[in-house]
């Protein structure tokens, strides 16, 4: 069990008091969403479709890598791990 | 909930969610609340007719009853963008095989590409919802756009780009002053940190994060420029340059409204879209079948189009898709063929993402894939003195001689 950082985007801080930075616990980022589920209530539905998923307008980082290059929800989440979350719809 | 009377944004009357269909107010919104897909904006059109847009200003603010912006958009200083030509290009159709073919010439804006159309825009929206600083991440030409359109305006500009960009680009937006920050990271890097920054930030509005659904409308002008030009009619074929994906879906938004409001005939149209194989993670999976896009991590000479992670690559699949088009892409070597081929057929100097768009042409032409005697029209964004690198190599004077007669006729010139 490792304790990460979690980036909330702004549409999410309803969700977290309005806090833009969050503490979680988690082995890989599908733990981390989950303990985040645990503590506020709701958030987990708004990151992952019915299926399960990440979102398809929803980019997931851990630290500097976009989790869709490593192993998804699968991907490994170390002790001191910073996390974003952030809308996909932007730039260009 | 009503729209705050004091926001004047012309016909937009809400912003509603691409994917799931959830509405809300106007407003610095750009991720839906529910489901985080993109939000449009939804409009109630009025007045718009051929007369009235013929009697306009000669620049988008003709189409300011089609746009997210105040009725007064053109009394307050802008850039005044738009209206660029459309070249009947002889004699690239003919090298190519085509039978009428037309180049929307987008470098003859401001800052000498499309973005000044989108910032024109997202400025006039940015204004009306109190932003106080115009800020974004580029790929070079929208910092050259923002940080000229924050300057004529008066306002401070934030501008984020890859350390990497091209010399001249980052020249070209450094004379506007404003703060101007280059990353050490590709574009999706930059990206990232602006959605980042824009959380943080309150009164920034990133013009392509969180007022990108009033930027993106910009785009727009593109379309009806084009069917204007052409005498109030649509083209049968659009090749269009994919960086985001927004430019080409927004052409087809333009071109389905006019449709709609009776200013064109309807008619088919099949929209293409132009990649370069080392960011091409669109025309991939266009090819493969999928309808989601599987990011990639850029490495081409079209830095205005390395975008490995586009915002709109399920839009552009689906616009390709519905009209029959397709998405294909060309090696950094046909893009700077593509370059001198426009260059020397047309006279009209394209920048890299220029080049991609000209060599999809012709790999489309030669290929079948685009009809030879249907009308074409491609897109040139931007202007080749932006990307002077990528001819650097393979273009030079013919001669270099003494000043006389003698050395003249002994270079073998007459």
């Amino acid at each position: 069990m490792s304790t990460v950082s979690v980036r909330i985007p702004t549409i999410l801080r309803s969700y977290t008091g309005g806090e833009a930075e969050v503490k979680a616990e988690g082995a890989t980022l599908r733990a981390v969403v989950a303990d985040l589920e645990a503590n506020y209530s709701g958030i987990s539905a708004r990151i992952l479709d019915d299926n399960g998923k990440i979102r398809r307008f929803v980019n997931v980082y851990v630290g500097d890598e976009d989790v869709r290059f490593a192993e998804g929800l699968d991907t490994p989440t170390p002790e001191g791990a910073q996390i974003s979350i952030i809308p996909a719809v932007a730039g260009g | 909930m009503a729209v705050t009377p004091a926001v004047d944004l012309g016909p937009a009357t809400a912003l509603t969610c691409r994917e799931c269909g959830h509405t809300r107010e106007l407003g610095p919104y750009y991720a839906c609340e529910e489901c985080f897909g993109p939000l449009e904006i939804s409009y109630d059109f009025a007045g718009v007719s051929r007369a009235d847009i013929e009697a306009g200003p000669r620049n988008i603010w003709r189409y300011r009853r089609l746009l997210p912006v105040p009725g007064n958009v053109a009394d307050t200083p802008n850039t005044e963008p738009g209206l660029t030509r459309l070249v009947r290009a002889d004699q690239l159709a003919e090298t190519l095989g085509l039978r009428r073919l037309w180049v929307k010439d987008d470098s003859g804006n401001p800052t000498h590409s499309f973005k000044d159309r989108v910032v024109a825009v997202a400025l006039a929206a940015a204004r009306e919802l109190g932003f106080k600083v115009l800020a974004c991440p580029s790929t070079g030409n929208l910092a050259n756009a923002v940080a000229a359109a924050a300057a004529r305006a008066g306002i401070r500009s934030a501008v984020f780009v890859p350390s990497d960009l091209e010399r001249q680009k980052i020249l070209t937006t450094a004379v506007y002053g404003g703060t101007f920050v280059t990353v050490d990271g590709n574009y999706d890097d930059v990206n990232r940190l602006a959605s980042e920054i824009a959380g943080e930030q309150d009164d920034w509005a990133f013009v392509n994060v969180n007022v990108r659904p009033y930027y993106a409308e910009g785009s727009k002008t593109l379309g009806y420029e084009i069917a204007e030009q052409l005498g109030w009619r649509l083209p049968d074929q659009i090749v269009v340059p994919v960086a985001s994906g927004s430019q080409l879906t927004k052409i087809d938004k333009a071109f389905q409204e006019l449709i709609k409001l009776g200013l064109v005939e309807d008619k088919p149209y099949r929209v293409f879209g132009a990649q370069a194989a080392g960011c091409a993670p669109v025309a991939a999976a266009f090819k493969q079948g999928h309808d989601v896009v599987r990011p990639v991590k850029p490495d081409t000479i079209a830095k205005s189009l390395a975008i490995g992670n586009p915002a709109d690559g399920p839009y552009v699949l689906d616009v390709a898709r519905r009209t029959g088009g397709a998405v294909e892409d060309v090696t950094d070597e046909q893009v700077v063929e593509g370059i001198r081929l426009l260059a020397r057929t047309e006279g009209i100097f394209g920048e890299t993402a220029g080049g991609v768009t000209v060599a999809t042409l012709r790999k489309l032409a030669e290929s079948g894939v685009l009809d030879p005697d249907a009308e074409t029209v491609i897109i040139n964004s931007g202007d080749g003195l932006k990307t002077l690198d990528a001819v650097a190599p393979v273009v030079a004077p013919t001669a270099n001689i003494a000043p006389s007669l003698e050395a003249f006729r002994a270079a073998g010139l007459a």
